[in-house]
């Protein structure tokens, strides 16, 4: 122990991660709604545009709609609800 | 990723389409879901700036993480039967220890660089004698839980009591009597490490008699390297909010594209006694024997000039307009700027008025910036004002582009020079862009 010091771990308390199971995925995307989520960004209106047009040349059969959060950067259960209940899956982007 | 993991919480399977250059964070931020095996996406960096074929050709590209074509990965992480890992996620608990094993200085040292518990200049090692003398600094039990800090909205936030401020402001070179500045600003809930991209810093302003306990330097220099209170002060709101929210690791919890020099330090004092005007805090509704520290969340830009002169108006003009519209000023001034303003006969608020007014931009100028774009159109096609009247203005039209509330003055500096500066300190918490706003002074007597 010559020449050792203790000194104090500097670092806060991280919540604990409870482990979640991903939604169910579906078996085809044909006849479902995929809403194409523009989360804001600059140019995310431009980029989920060009992916509805993609969907819309390749797999017309899917019914894709795009919706926007409130703002940027903040939850939006409302829009988070209506993709819920009438949505069977959501591309989000682009953006964290 | 929030809403991506909110979705998914709520049945419903997403894919979460990111750029490259996010692809540690997004592995980072699913983990902390519980979800580690979200199925991100990943187009090429950049989106911002490039034209709608660039995009398509994103999407008809490969995905740029993993290489296989893009809408393949998009579909497959819609349509994918789950996995074991899918469904059971994961759950861990990530325990920090109170005491780090014993070594010698030099390899503790070493560790904290390794570990980026630094901020890469030299630290003091915060052994138990030097963190027991500075809870002297303060008469709250060492166990009180002071807040929770976190580098971005939708991150995990991490919490921390008193002992733990104190190990950080130890390592910053701070004195005991300091702490309850540095156990305040450590309550605001205000990260010093914004993980934005846009490379923020947090500058605090410190107010009332605790300046002069502390020996504060508010003369020439003030916001330079000449007082230990300041300068260790504001590295402790660095250091602490590397450490207690989690890090500040390039690439995974900081994205700051430049990064920012005043994110080592960026603490100063009013110079009450020499303003012609009321001190910041006492505008904010505290009384002038009340201490406190406030806090201005950006740190992007600087102007800089002389004043007033007889072509201030123009000067003034000039420099507002070449401000980012979506960062306010903080306007910092020394004493013989504030009283020759006073001389012409403007008080601090009709300043602030003149500068709200005379701030202005073209429509087309103002609507054609990634933060403005981003963060304050959802608010003018939702009608919010001032924000719908700007995105109705014809694009030639001059527009105002920041409210007398979103402008602030502090007055400090050594009179060697009628010299002022306009920092982007945007002095408010909440949704940007919006009414809900939490100004961020905090008493520091509650923390003494």
């Amino acid at each position: 122990m010559a020449g050792k010091i203790t000194v104090h771990d500097p670092r806060g308390y991280p919540p604990k991660v409870e482990g979640k199971r991903l939604a169910p995925r579906l078996q085809s995307l044909d006849g479902k709604v995929v809403y194409l989520v523009d989360c804001l960004f600059d140019n995310s209106e431009v980029f989920m545009e060009q992916l509805r047009q993609w969907f819309a040349l390749h797999l017309p059969a899917v019914n894709t709609k795009v919706i926007k959060p409130r703002e940027s950067w903040v939850d939006d259960p409302i829009m988070r609800a209506k993709i819920a209940e009438d949505g069977a899956a959501a591309i989000l982007g682009v953006g964290l | 990723m929030g809403l991506s993991l909110a979705l998914e919480e709520q049945g419903v399977p997403t894919a979460p389409v990111h750029t490259h250059v996010f692809a540690r964070l997004a592995k980072a931020t699913s983990l902390a879901g519980g979800r580690p095996t979200m199925r991100n996406c990943f187009v090429p960096q950049p989106v911002v700036g490039v034209s709608a074929e660039t995009l398509r050709g994103y999407i008809e590209g490969t995905d740029a993480v993993s290489g296989r074509p893009f809408m393949q990965e998009v579909i497959d992480a819609l349509t994918q039967p789950l996995s074991d890992a899918d469904v059971k996620g994961a759950t861990f608990e990530r325990s920090t220890p109170r005491l780090l094993d014993p070594d010698t200085p030099d390899n503790l040292r070493e560790l904290f660089l390794q570990n980026r518990w630094t901020d890469f200049l030299p630290i003091i090692l915060p052994t138990e004698e030097r963190v027991e003398a500075m809870l002297k600094g303060t008469s709250l039990p060492r166990d009180r839980i002071v807040g929770r800090l976190r580098p971005t909205a939708f991150r995990e936030s991490w919490e921390f009591d008193v002992e733990k401020v104190a190990v950080n402001a130890v390592m910053a070179g701070a004195r005991p009597e300091y702490l309850p500045v540095i156990l305040a600003m450590a309550s605001s809930g205000i990260t010093a490490r914004s993980s934005s991209t846009t490379s923020f810093a947090t500058l605090s302003v410190i107010n009332g008699p605790i300046r002069q306990e502390l020996g504060m330097n508010d003369g020439i220099g003030a916001m330079g390297p000449y007082n230990q209170a300041t300068a260790t002060i504001g590295r402790a709101h660095g250091l602490l909010s590397t450490n207690l929210q989690g890090g500040s690791t390039p690439g995974e919890t900081y994205m700051g594209s430049l990064g920012n020099w005043l994110a080592y330090t960026a603490c100063f004092s009013e110079a009450e006694e020499r303003s012609p005007w009321a001190p910041f805090h006492v505008d904010q509704g505290f009384k002038p024997g009340d201490s406190t520290v406030s806090l201005f969340f950006g740190g992007w830009y600087t102007e800089s000039g002389y004043g007033p002169r007889d072509t201030w108006q123009d000067k003034f003009r000039r420099c507002l307009s070449a401000l980012e519209q979506f960062l306010p000023p903080l306007i910092v001034m020394d004493p013989l700027v504030a009283r020759g303003f006073e001389e012409l006969g403007y008080s601090k608020e009709k300043l602030i008025e003149w500068c709200a007014e005379n701030a202005r931009l073209k429509a087309r100028d103002y609507w054609d910036d990634m933060a403005i774009q981003t963060l304050i159109r959802p608010h003018g096609e939702a009608g919010v004002e001032p924000f719908a009247s700007r995105l109705r203005a014809d694009p030639d039209e001059m527009i105002q582009i920041f409210r007398p509330e979103d402008i602030h003055i502090v007055v400090t500096g050594g009179e060697t020079q009628a010299a002022f500066k306009m920092f982007g300190g945007r002095y408010a918490i909440g949704g940007r862009g919006t009414a809900n706003l939490t100004k961020p002074s905090i008493l520091i007597d509650d923390w003494r």
